[in-house]
């Protein structure tokens, strides 16, 4: 079922949580909400769910105008970031709650019952209390809950948040498996870039209450659309500094700019992701600057360096093999040649034109 | 973290950092328990396995396990016996202060409970029972009963719908409403008792209306009633409020989302989530409607057999001079506030471990 939620805007009190917000969801697709805290993105789950009303605008279940329907009536499974399971039930309870307050026949609940604590690996525990058991194993009971009265929708609201990193990466995938079998119209909100990325076939950033951008994670990462998309994505050195007659003075690095070719400086932001930042001991060509080694990391899949480059921190990631062909060491001078470089003009400050910003320049 | 950052020296085995730590902190804490035991004692040794290991770099932890165990081990042990001197006083001082506490608890409590008794059985237990089976007093317990019958389940009614709104809803005037339901617990009770007659009494604002239809209010049941509720309504709902904002509302928006109505939420999630709350606040309700004197005997009239409560009995009894009668009298009710303590003991151990546990699946 598509989900269409045109205009949407929230305040409480002087905060804006939502403004004008508009955001499609097709059918059958995962669907990220990602953002920072107090980027808007839990109060829309909550207004798709009907647990928040907007102040206007308005929520569409396949061109069905729900806005006024209540939670009870929109049939959307919820699954909440602690879990939200009914303390005082057992898990079998839990699980044929949604079945019971909508009367099912004690027969058709034990069997669902039973199919969905196979799907989530839980048979035999269905005696327990939620506090007997672990996180990971809560939050599946979680989802079990809300998927048992086949819900149209499936909402989850920062769903693997409260789980350490190891099970987190378990229920990650095992969602992304669920997804890929049931096909059932699901968002879910994150602040974790990763996850959002790992799972999700299509993200939406937020920021402030605004959409920064839509898209599948490949696109996003590829054409970030603004500053803030590319700054919250991560493993980028930020420049700041200026374009004037063709050119990006971005701190040391001077990168042709032909898209700005007059004389009035604009300030502008230069990102460099560290990956995209190669590094050798000579230089060659233009448009490399020296740096120090400051700290040298091994221990991920590539190796990590920190470098100064005339007072300046910029973080590099260099593979395996090419950091032992540089045979570097900490105090050694390298130098610096950037592969891309993505330049953000800031319009507003200037006078020049809107065409030149979020344009992407490959550099050196 | 400085161990993952390696210098040139160390290059051969760099991925492998975290593990080798790890076995040299095991080696370190065994290597150092036994010279630990040797040389200083089992109590220190322990300290030293641990802190030895974790303070040591890898390198130091085999090669020198004694020497740094037995330093931190030294500090450790004399910080002890330093700090639980610095925590028990002389042998004379805590005598002194256990009597002086017990002398107090004696003085004020446990006599004045005795004394009761041993008044009420002075003259045998045949007074004892003729005075509390003698009309008046039989009739006073009964109103006593009818009193507490209709005002505890009122401020219960009462109290689980203002603690609902409460907590589990946003709206204007909230703190108001709060400090509304305290007004009862900051007026004196008689002033409460006073109001009633200025409102209901012969002359009071609405007194016309109500004799004009014979209906009494003022010096009669009725009177009673209101007043005893008036001075026992904020105990259930105060007890709740702050139940019910400690567990929050995510169970209710699960059990809504999932289709349940607002009844269904409410007997199946609320009520079950909140009975200790509950049965605790109504005790104490219940003790103080049984036991309130001043606001009902303001409005009571003091009629013998028709408006006596038991309080207002034992005055009455104690004024004349019948001070067997009285204290009989007067140890139902310390009967019931003893019977009381008991049964808000239970309770209070239950609702801890609920509320904690509540707390303990939400955070995990």
């Amino acid at each position: 079922m598509k989900i269409e939620v045109k205009n949407l805007s929230k305040a409480y009190g002087a905060f804006h949580a939502l403004r004008d917000v508009t955001v499609e969801v097709p059918p059958g697709e995962l669907v990220a909400l990602l953002g920072p805290s107090g980027s808007g993105k839990t109060t829309l789950l909550r207004i798709i769910a009907g647990l928040e009303a907007a102040d206007s605008g308005s929520v569409l279940y396949q061109n069905d105008d729900v806005t006024e329907r209540s939670a009870r009536e929109r049939n959307v499974g919820f699954v909440f970031q602690h879990y939200a399971l009914f303390s005082h039930l057992s898990i079998y309870e839990n699980i044929a709650f949604g079945l019971r307050v909508r009367k099912w026949k004690n027969d058709a609940v034990e069997k669902r019952v039973r199919e969905l604590l196979k799907l989530i690996q839980l048979e035999g525990l269905e005696k327990r209390h939620p506090s007997q058991l672990s996180g990971g194993q809560r939050q599946r009971v979680a989802l079990a809950r809300a998927l048992a009265p086949q819900p149209q929708v499936l909402l989850l609201d920062e769903p693997f948040g409260a789980l350490d990193a190891k099970v987190r990466q378990e229920l990650r995938s095992w969602l992304r498996k669920l997804h890929d079998e049931q096909h059932i119209t699901s968002v879910f909100v994150t602040h974790d870039q990763e996850e959002a990325f790992e799972v999700a076939d299509r993200v939406v950033v937020m920021n402030h209450g605004r959409v920064q951008q839509v898209g599948s994670p490949d696109e996003i990462f590829a054409h970030p659309a603004n500053d803030f998309v590319m700054d919250f994505l991560g493993g980028v050195n930020v420049f700041h500094g200026r374009v004037e007659n063709g050119r990006a003075m971005l701190g040391d690095f001077v990168i042709p700019y032909p898209e700005y070719s007059e004389g009035s400086p604009l300030p502008a932001t230069g990102y460099i992701r560290t990956h995209e930042l190669d590094i050798d001991r000579t230089p060659h060509g233009e448009g490399s600057i020296e740096a120090r080694v400051l700290r040298i990391n091994r221990t991920g899949a590539s190796v990590k360096l920190g470098l100064s480059a005339q007072e300046r921190d910029v973080t590099a990631e260099l593979d395996h093999q090419r950091y032992s062909e540089l045979r570097l060491n900490v105090n050694d001078t390298v130098y610096l040649f950037p592969r891309q470089v993505r330049i953000f003009v800031d319009e507003k400050q200037g006078s020049a034109n809107g065409a030149l910003n979020g344009s992407s320049k490959n550099g050196a | 973290m400085s161990d993952n950052i390696a210098t040139l020296d160390a290059v051969h085995a760099p991925i492998a950092d975290p593990p080798v730590v790890r076995v040299t902190r095991l080696r370190g804490a065994v290597g150092s328990d036994t010279a630990g035991n040797a040389a200083v004692g089992n109590a220190a040794a322990v300290g030293v396995a641990v802190d030895g290991a974790a303070e040591a770099t890898p390198g130091s932890a085999t090669a020198d396990p004694v020497a740094s165990g037995l330093s931190l081990g030294g500090t450790t042990s004399t910080e002890k016996t330093k700090k639980s001197r610095a925590n028990t006083e002389p042998l004379l001082v805590r005598w002194i202060l256990t009597l002086i506490a017990l002398a107090f608890l004696g003085l004020f409590l446990v006599v004045p409970v005795a004394i009761v008794f041993v008044e009420a059985f002075k003259k045998g237990t045949e007074v004892y029972l003729a005075s509390v089976r003698e009309p008046d007093a039989l009739a006073a317990i009964k109103l006593t009963l009818l009193t507490t019958a209709i005002a505890v389940p009122l401020n219960t009614l009462f109290g689980l719908a203002a603690a609902w709104g409460i907590a589990k809803f946003r709206f204007r005037g909230k703190s108001f409403l709060i400090t509304l339901i305290d007004l009862p617990f900051a007026v004196s009770p008689v002033i409460a008792g006073l109001i009633f007659v200025l409102l209901f009494g012969a002359r009071g604002f609405l007194g016309p209306l109500l004799e004009a239809r014979d209906w009494k209010i003022i010096f009669a049941v009725p009177g009673i009633v209101l007043a005893t509720t008036f001075v026992t309504f904020p105990f259930v709902a105060r007890e709740l409020i702050a139940f019910m904002q400690a567990q929050g509302t995510e169970e209710e928006e699960a059990a809504i989302v999932l289709g349940a109505t607002g009844w269904q939420t409410f007997f199946r999630i609320t009520l079950p989530n909140i009975k200790w709350g509950l049965l605790y606040g109504i005790i104490l309700c219940n003790a103080r409607a049984m036991g309130e004197f001043g606001a009902v005997s303001v409005v009571s009239g003091h009629i013998r057999g028709l408006t006596n409560t038991i309080p207002l009995q034992v005055e009455i009894l104690y004024n004349e001079y019948q001070f067997a009668a009285a204290f009989a009298v007067s140890s139902l009710l310390t009967i019931l506030a003893l019977v009381t303590l008991v049964i808000k003991k239970l309770v209070e151990r239950k609702t801890h471990q609920q509320l904690k546990a509540g707390q303990v699946a939400a955070h995990e």
